[in-house]
C-alpha cells in the first residue's frame, strides 16, 4: 500500500486543522452531517433496500392503493403505506429523495460551471464584454431564481408544443429541470468569481506568470481560480439547499418531475389531493423527509460559511 | 440627486426593455400566433395571407415596437387555452394577488418588528432563543410545506379556517375585494401567513441585528446617561434608527411576495395571477406567460425605483454623502 502513509498523514493534517476543529466543536453541525450522511447512503443504496422499483409501472396495483402506514394501523408489507396508484411510499420516498439530490447536485454543478466561466472571462477581459455580462447578471438577480426556472420550464414546454423540440416532456424532465435551475442560479457565482479575479489579477504572481508567457486561460484556470474557490464552495453548499427546495416547489406546482418518475415534491403534490379526506401519509412522510434534508444541508452550509470565512459573519 | 435619479431611471428603462424583449420573443417565437388562431385545415396560402395581414412579416424592430405599444395598453392577444383576451384575464385576477401580497407584507411587518425588537433587547433570554429557532425553521422550510402544514392544523385538524379559495368577494367597480366579507377575511388568514412567514423571519433577523448594533452606540449610552426612560431610548432612538434597512428590505420584498404568491396561490387554490401563470406554464400558453412576465417585470422595476427614492428621502446622510463626493 504505497498510498497508505500519505493518506494517514493527510487525514492527520485534516484532523488537526481549524476547519475540523470548528466542525467537532459544534454539536448541531455534527448532527446535521450525520443525518445528511445517512440520507445520502440510503439514497445510494435505494435499489438494494427498497421494497419495489417505484418507476416500474408493473408495480402499480390499484388493489392495494391508499393503504395506511404501520403507525396508522397498516401492515408491514407497506411500512409507510401506499399512494393512489398502489405504489409503496417507502420505496417512492427513497427513489424520490435520490432524484431530488441528483437534480440538486447536477443543477448546482451546472450553475457553478456557467457562473465560474463567465466570472473568469468577465473579470479578466473587462471592457464591454464584462459590462454586458454583469448587467445581464444584475437584471437576472432582480427576479427570484424560482420564477426564472419556472419560466424556462414553460419555454421548453412551448418549444415542445410547437414541435421545435422533438421530445416528450416527461422523457426529458430531468435535463430540463437541471438546465432551468442551472441557468437560474449562475449569477451569484459569476459575481463572486469576477470580484475575486479583479483582486487577484493585479497581484505579483499573476504578473510573473504573464511575463514568462503563460497563456491567459491557463493563468485563470490554474492560478487565479484556486484562490477564488473558497467563497464559490460556500455559495454552492447554500445553493444546494435552495436548488433542492426549488426543484421540490416546481414539482409540487406540477411542472417539474412527472408522476411516473416522482421526486419528493411530486409525491407531496400527489398526496395534496387527499389531505382533506384525512389520508395524510402520502404528503406527510415525503414532506418530513424534504424538511429534514433541507434543514441538514442548510446547517452544514451555515457552518461551512462561518468556518471558511470568518469575515462573512 | 438629479444625476442619481436619472441614472436609476435609465437602469429601470434598460431592465424593462430587456423584460419586454424576452416577453416578445416568448410570444412570437416560442408560440406560433397563427397556429393559435386558425384551424388544422387552413391552407398554407391562407396562413401566409393572415401572417401578412397581421404584420407578422414586418421587420423585427417594427414588430417589437408594435408589441410594446400594445403591451402598454394591456393587449397581449388571446390565450391559447381559453381564447379569452389575456389582458382581461390578468386584470380580473390581479386584485386577489395584490390583496394577498399586501396583507402578507403587513403581517410580516406587524409581527416581525416586535419580535426583532424583543430579541434584540434581550438576546440571551429563552424566548429569544425560541424565536431564533423558529426563524431558522421558517427560512429552511419550503413555502408550500408551510402552507400544507397550516392546512393540516387549521383546516383539516381544527376545521376553523378554509383551506382553499377566496371566500365571498365584493365587486367595487372592477376591483373585487375580499376585505368586506367575513368569509373573505377568514380565507385570507392562512394564505397570508404562508406567504409572509419568510419575510417575517427576514425582518425579525434584520431588526434584531440592527438593534444589537445600535444599542452599542454612544448616543444610546448618552441618552441613558441623561436619564431617559427605557421606552424612550428603545423606541424613540434605537428602533427609529433601525428602520431604514427594514423599510428597504420590506419594499424590495414586496416584489418577491408577488412572485412567490405563485406557490401560495397554488397551495390554497387562490384565484390570482400566480395560479394563472402556473396553469399557463403547464399548458405552454405563451400569450399569458409573456403578459405575466411583462407585468411582474414592471412591478419589480417600479418597486425597486420607489424603494431607492424612499431610501434617499429617509436617510439624510445619503444626500450629504452624495453632495460630498461630487464636490470632492
Amino acid at each position: 500500500m504505497a498510498l497508505g502513509p500519505s493518506f494517514v498523514r493527510a487525514w492527520r493534517d485534516f484532523a488537526s486543522s481549524d476547519v475540523f476543529h470548528s466542525f467537532r466543536s459544534s454539536k448541531v453541525t455534527v448532527a446535521a452531517a450525520i443525518v445528511t450522511a445517512i440520507i445520502f447512503a440510503a439514497c445510494f443504496a435505494a435499489p438494494l433496500i427498497a421494497i419495489q422499483n417505484p418507476y416500474d409501472p408493473a408495480n402499480f396495483d390499484l388493489g392495494v392503493a391508499m393503504r395506511p402506514p404501520v403507525f396508522f394501523g397498516g401492515e408491514w408489507t407497506f411500512p409507510l403505506g401506499t399512494d393512489d396508484q398502489g405504489r409503496d411510499m417507502y420505496s417512492a420516498i427513497l427513489y424520490g429523495t435520490r432524484l431530488s439530490l441528483v437534480v440538486g447536485f447536477a443543477s448546482v454543478l451546472l450553475a457553478m460551471a456557467i457562473g465560474v466561466t463567465i466570472g473568469l472571462v468577465s473579470g479578466y477581459t473587462g471592457g464591454a464584454l464584462d459590462a454586458a455580462l454583469m448587467r445581464t447578471a444584475d437584471v437576472q438577480l432582480t427576479f427570484p431564481a424560482f420564477l426564472i426556472a419556472l419560466t424556462l420550464d414553460g419555454v421548453v414546454r412551448g418549444l415542445i408544443a410547437n414541435k421545435i423540440l422533438p421530445f416528450d416532456h416527461d422523457a426529458i424532465a430531468v435535463p430540463v429541470i437541471v438546465l432551468s435551475l442551472g441557468l437560474a442560479f449562475w449569477p451569484q457565482y459569476a459575481r463572486t468569481v469576477r470580484g475575486a479575479v479583479l483582486v487577484e489579477r493585479t497581484k505579483d504572481y499573476v504578473n510573473a506568470a504573464r511575463i514568462i508567457g503563460v497563456r491567459p486561460w491557463r493563468i485563470l484556470w490554474r492560478h487565479i481560480l484556486p484562490n477564488a474557490m473558497g467563497p464559490v464552495l460556500v455559495i454552492a453548499t447554500i445553493n444546494l439547499a435552495v436548488a433542492i427546495i426549488t426543484e421540490a416547489t416546481l414539482s409540487f406546482l406540477g411542472v417539474g418531475m412527472p408522476k411516473t418518475q416522482p421526486s419528493l415534491g411530486t409525491l407531496i403534490q400527489i398526496g395534496n389531493d387527499y389531505l382533506s379526506s384525512g389520508d395524510l401519509w402520502i404528503t406527510v412522510s415525503p414532506g418530513i423527509m424534504l424538511a429534514v434534508l433541507v434543514l441538514a444541508v442548510n446547517l452544514l452550509g451555515d457552518w461551512l460559511r462561518d468556518a471558511l470565512n470568518p469575515k462573512l459573519r | 440627486m438629479t444625476a442619481f435619479l436619472l441614472r436609476r431611471l435609465f437602469q429601470a428603462a434598460i431592465v424593462m426593455l430587456t423584460v419586454a424583449l424576452i416577453s416578445f420573443v416568448l410570444f412570437n417565437y416560442v408560440g406560433d400566433p397563427i397556429n393559435a388562431m386558425v384551424g388544422q385545415d387552413t391552407s398554407l396560402q391562407d396562413r401566409e395571407k393572415l401572417r401578412q395581414d397581421l404584420g407578422l412579416n414586418d421587420p423585427v424592430p417594427v414588430r417589437f415596437a408594435r408589441f410594446v405599444a400594445n403591451a402598454v395598453q394591456g393587449q397581449f392577444g388571446l390565450s391559447y387555452r381559453t381564447a379569452e383576451p389575456v389582458g382581461r384575464m390578468i386584470i380580473e385576477r390581479l386584485p386577489a394577488t395584490l390583496e394577498l401580497a399586501v396583507v402578507a407584507a403587513l403581517f410580516a411587518l406587524v409581527v416581525g418588528v416586535p419580535m426583532g425588537v424583543y430579541s434584540g433587547l434581550h438576546p440571551r433570554s429563552w424566548f429569544s432563543r425560541v424565536l431564533q429557532a423558529i426563524s431558522l425553521i421558517g427560512i429552511s422550510l419550503p413555502t408550500f410545506l408551510i402552507g400544507i402544514l397550516l392546512i393540516l392544523i387549521f383546516a383539516v385538524g381544527l376545521g376553523v379556517l378554509p383551506s382553499f379559495g377566496r371566500g365571498e368577494s365584493v365587486n367595487l367597480g372592477g376591483w373585487t375585494t375580499g376585505f368586506l366579507t367575513v368569509s373573505g377575511l377568514k380565507a385570507l388568514i392562512l394564505p397570508s401567513i404562508t406567504l409572509g412567514l419568510f419575510q417575517l423571519t427576514l425582518i425579525m433577523r434584520i431588526v434584531r441585528a440592527e438593534m444589537l448594533e445600535v444599542l452599542r452606540t454612544d448616543y444610546i449610552k448618552f441618552a441613558r446617561a441623561r436619564g431617559l426612560r427605557g421606552r424612550a431610548i428603545n423606541f424613540g432612538h434605537a428602533l427609529k434608527n433601525t428602520l431604514v434597512p427594514v423599510i428597504t428590505i420590506t419594499g424590495l420584498q414586496l416584489g418577491q411576495l408577488i412572485a412567490f404568491a405563485i406557490i401560495t396561490e397554488t397551495v390554497f387554490s387562490w384565484p390570482g395571477v400566480g395560479q394563472l401563470f402556473v396553469t399557463s406554464v403547464y399548458s405552454a400558453d405563451m400569450p399569458v406567460m409573456s403578459a405575466y412576465l411583462a407585468l411582474i417585470g414592471f412591478l419589480f422595476v417600479t418597486i425597486n425605483l420607489l424603494v431607492d427614492l424612499l431610501y434617499f428621502a429617509i436617510d439624510p446622510r445619503l444626500r450629504t454623502a452624495q453632495a460630498a463626493t461630487r464636490t470632492a
